[in-house]
């Protein structure tokens, strides 16, 4: 079957004579099987869109390059020590469940599941085959819609193992929901494909932290659909920590119900190369998406974020504030994308994308693109990109501080902004003492009060 | 005779960079510990540049003239040096700094100043009891050292908020830069009380003012009128009132009489 298709695909690629090389297929044959049906027709949508769909707008503003002609080979397994050496540092005290994928496969030890109560956290493949197979059956697959995502495509085509996680009506998880997903890549690239399927029911709350990191040089190509109902609030943080050798594609698909509330947080920290696609349907009225982004790089790092949300219904507010902190020759790309439909009256969209720039090489292409098609609406966008500001450097240096100093505090103090509406306590002092450790501070001074900045809409 | 707190030769200074506007003409000016000036003008007269360019701002450069401060030069030090060496600016428009919380931010202030001095640091324990009757002092809700470096205040609380600053940062020179402006009555008394406190006979007070009105509450030994980026005439307080009541068009013939007949 792959034979048939490289060959098709070669057929094709010469015809197109773009792209360079056929998609990369890897063996399943020791990895677990299911979704067939879905796996096949992805199968066929990646060989048609081949690699073409990357010279369109929505990918040209970053070279994939690498990743195209990069032959990789399958995750081979590791051992439980490996894994338990890598994913320590990184695991939750108080987790409500923890799963740690290694290489495509679980690492059962190193995992707490919860197979029965208000919370379901299983292996996909288990849920696929188990009491859940009809939710699984219902959503995985079709919460993503982009036909035009070739990534997304051979995700679809090759998911490794990956975990379903089902929030039952009601239940109000208090702990974060912890997803550690780790790549090691001991000799040679090797690639990833994590898929998660979260299924948030009606009045349902719980957070969800997606970890990724690894060691080497490795592909993660990782697809999370969600689906909440009617009254939810959900919560979803990706921090990607990857090596700095790896890359990282990852695509969001969240659909929510009427009064439902989502809040994500994209965190990216690692990697040479991270494209996150991340698409939120608003699929009821007063259904709120607050999506939120911190970039902090450096060296020659890029990072690309995609974002779009569909205003489908009334009265619906929305909130996008996306800050990187670009140092050395880092680049980053932000492209926001709101889409507003004709009946979508009482829209409230505010979207921000800031970027301090702390070198003369450091540089972001900033994007945003609103498509309104009702007309009472308010939909604001702004960017701003630049140094730091020379009036505070000025008031601090006023007061004793030294200049090396006071830009260091400035920079921590940007990221904090976002960092101090993290409500899962893990993930905040993480992130925070990354930063702290990134410009020589101490994290003592972080804000104990929440006040109203960058008009910060806490929903 | 004692080495004075500030002095200031001949100093003329522009804008940096773009048009190079010269702003400061060649300013003369002496404070000696425990004294207390004001310097007043009109707008554009060039006496918050004044204020900035004691303080080391980069906007500005310094073309000639020398500033001795206890008798070291004072234009040689960076900003941050000046602080530690007891200079303390009241901003004229103090900047809000989201995400840098007020308590941090005043505690490495005041731990750099005591670092410089040789003294130990606070910790956030010994620091809040410092602050504790200072904020009382200028009726601030303590609540404030929670939040962002003057987030969300009005220009009134940003300009007590200086005055605090001033009092907790214990410095040897307080420059106010139009502390007044934008107070309401009340508010004006709470500051002149904070600023009256500092007066002592180690630390020398140096009030830039558009309106008479806060010399009542923090009466000067000196004040200066500085027209045209020079200080052209000084007297004592009746000196305020004078230019209260009369403006200051008299000052300026006066010069153009003295110019005459010198020319």
């Amino acid at each position: 079957m792959t034979a048939d298709i490289a060959d098709k695909t070669c057929q094709d690629a010469k015809k197109r004579t773009a792209s360079p090389r056929p998609p990369t297929m890897t063996s399943v044959s020791t990895r677990p099987f299911f979704a067939s049906a879905l796996r096949d027709s992805a199968k066929e949508l990646a060989a048609s869109l081949a690699w073409s769909p990357l010279k369109t707008e929505e990918w040209k503003f970053t070279n994939f390059r690498e990743i195209v002609e990069t032959l990789y080979a399958d995750a081979p397994e590791v051992s439980e020590e490996q894994v338990r050496t890598l994913v320590s540092a990184s695991s939750f005290k108080d987790a409500a469940a923890e799963v740690v994928i290694a290489n495509g496969r679980v690492v059962t030890p190193l995992c707490r599941f919860s197979a029965e109560g208000p919370l379901i956290v299983l292996p996909l493949s288990e849920a696929a085959a188990g009491e859940y197979a009809h939710l699984v059956e219902k959503h995985l697959g079709r919460v993503t819609r982009d036909r035009n995502n070739p990534f997304l495509a051979r995700q679809t085509a090759t998911f490794d193992e990956g975990v379903f996680i089902l929030i039952k009506k009601s239940a109000a998880v208090e702990m974060p929901i912890h997803l550690i997903f780790a790549s090691i890549a001991l000799d040679g690239a090797i690639s990833n494909y994590p898929r998660v399927l979260i299924v948030a029911q009606d009045n349902a709350s719980a957070s969800i932290v997606e970890t990724h990191i690894g060691e080497g040089s490795y592909l993660t190509n990782v697809v999370t659909e969600l689906i909440a109902g009617q009254d939810a609030s959900i919560t979803h943080y990706r921090m990607q920590q990857d090596d700095a050798a790896a890359s990282h594609i990852a695509t969001l698909d969240a659909t929510i119900g009427r009064a439902s509330k989502l809040v994500t947080y994209a965190c990216c920290i690692g990697g040479k190369l991270i494209r996150n696609d991340l698409n939120v349907r608003l699929d009821g009225q007063h259904s709120t998406a607050t999506l939120n982004g911190l970039v902090m790089t450096g060296q020659s790092q890029h990072v690309d974020n995609h974002t779009l949300l569909l205003h489908l219904h009334p009265d619906c507010p929305s909130y996008e504030l996306y800050k990187h902190v670009l140092d050395g020759s880092a680049s980053a790309v932000f492209k926001g994308k709101i889409f507003v439909d004709q009946i979508a009256q009482k829209t409230d969209a505010k979207q921000q994308s800031k970027a301090l720039l702390l070198t003369n090489t450091a540089k972001i292409n900033s994007m945003p693109a609103l498509e309104i098609y009702a007309d009472d609406v308010k939909c604001t966008h702004g960017s701003t990109t630049g140094p730091l500001d020379e009036g505070m450097i000025f008031y601090l240096q006023s007061r004793g501080i030294s200049e090396d100093q006071s830009k260091r505090l400035l920079t921590y103090a940007f990221l904090a902004d976002v960092t101090r509406r993290i409500a899962v306590a893990p993930v905040r002092e993480k992130l925070e003492a990354l930063m702290a450790a990134q410009h020589n501070l101490p994290s003592d001074f972080r804000i104990q009060e929440l006040t109203g900045h960058d008009e910060a809409a806490v929903y | 005779m004692a080495t004075p707190l500030l002095s200031i030769s001949d100093l003329h200074a522009h804008v940096a960079g773009g048009d190079n506007r010269k702003i400061l003409k060649g300013v003369d000016l002496t404070v000696n510990k425990g004294e207390v000036h004001a310097i007043m003008g009109k707008n554009g007269s060039g006496k918050s540049t004044l204020a900035q360019v004691l303080m080391g701002k980069e906007a500005y450069e310094v073309t000639q003239g020398t500033v001795d401060y206890l008798g070291k030069d004072l234009l040689e030090m960076d900003t941050e040096e000046r602080a530690r060496e007891g200079l303390f600016l009241a901003f004229q428009y103090p900047v809000e700094i989201p995400g840098v919380s007020t308590s941090y931010f005043l505690r490495a202030a005041v731990n750099e100043t005591r670092k410089h001095r040789g003294l130990p640091e606070l910790d956030a324990v010994q620091f809040l009891k410092l602050v504790k009757e200072k904020m009382a002092a200028l009726k601030m809700d303590p609540q404030f050292m929670n939040r962002a470096v003057n987030e969300g205040f009005s220009g009134g609380e940003k300009k007590r908020n200086e005055v605090f600053q001033m009092m907790v940062c214990d410095p040897l020179l307080c420059i106010m830069d139009e502390t007044d402006s934008g107070l309401d009555i009340d508010a004006l008394k709470i500051v002149a009380q904070g600023a009256n406190a500092l007066r002592s006979p180690d630390r020398g007070i140096l009030m830039v003012t558009h309106y008479q009105r806060l010399l009542d509450y923090i009466k000067p030994d000196f004040v200066h009128v500085m027209i045209d980026g020079q200080i052209v005439k000084t007297g004592g307080a009746e000196l305020a009132l004078e230019l209260e009541s009369r403006g200051y068009d008299w000052i300026e013939t006066e010069m153009q009489a003295r110019a005459a007949i010198s020319g």
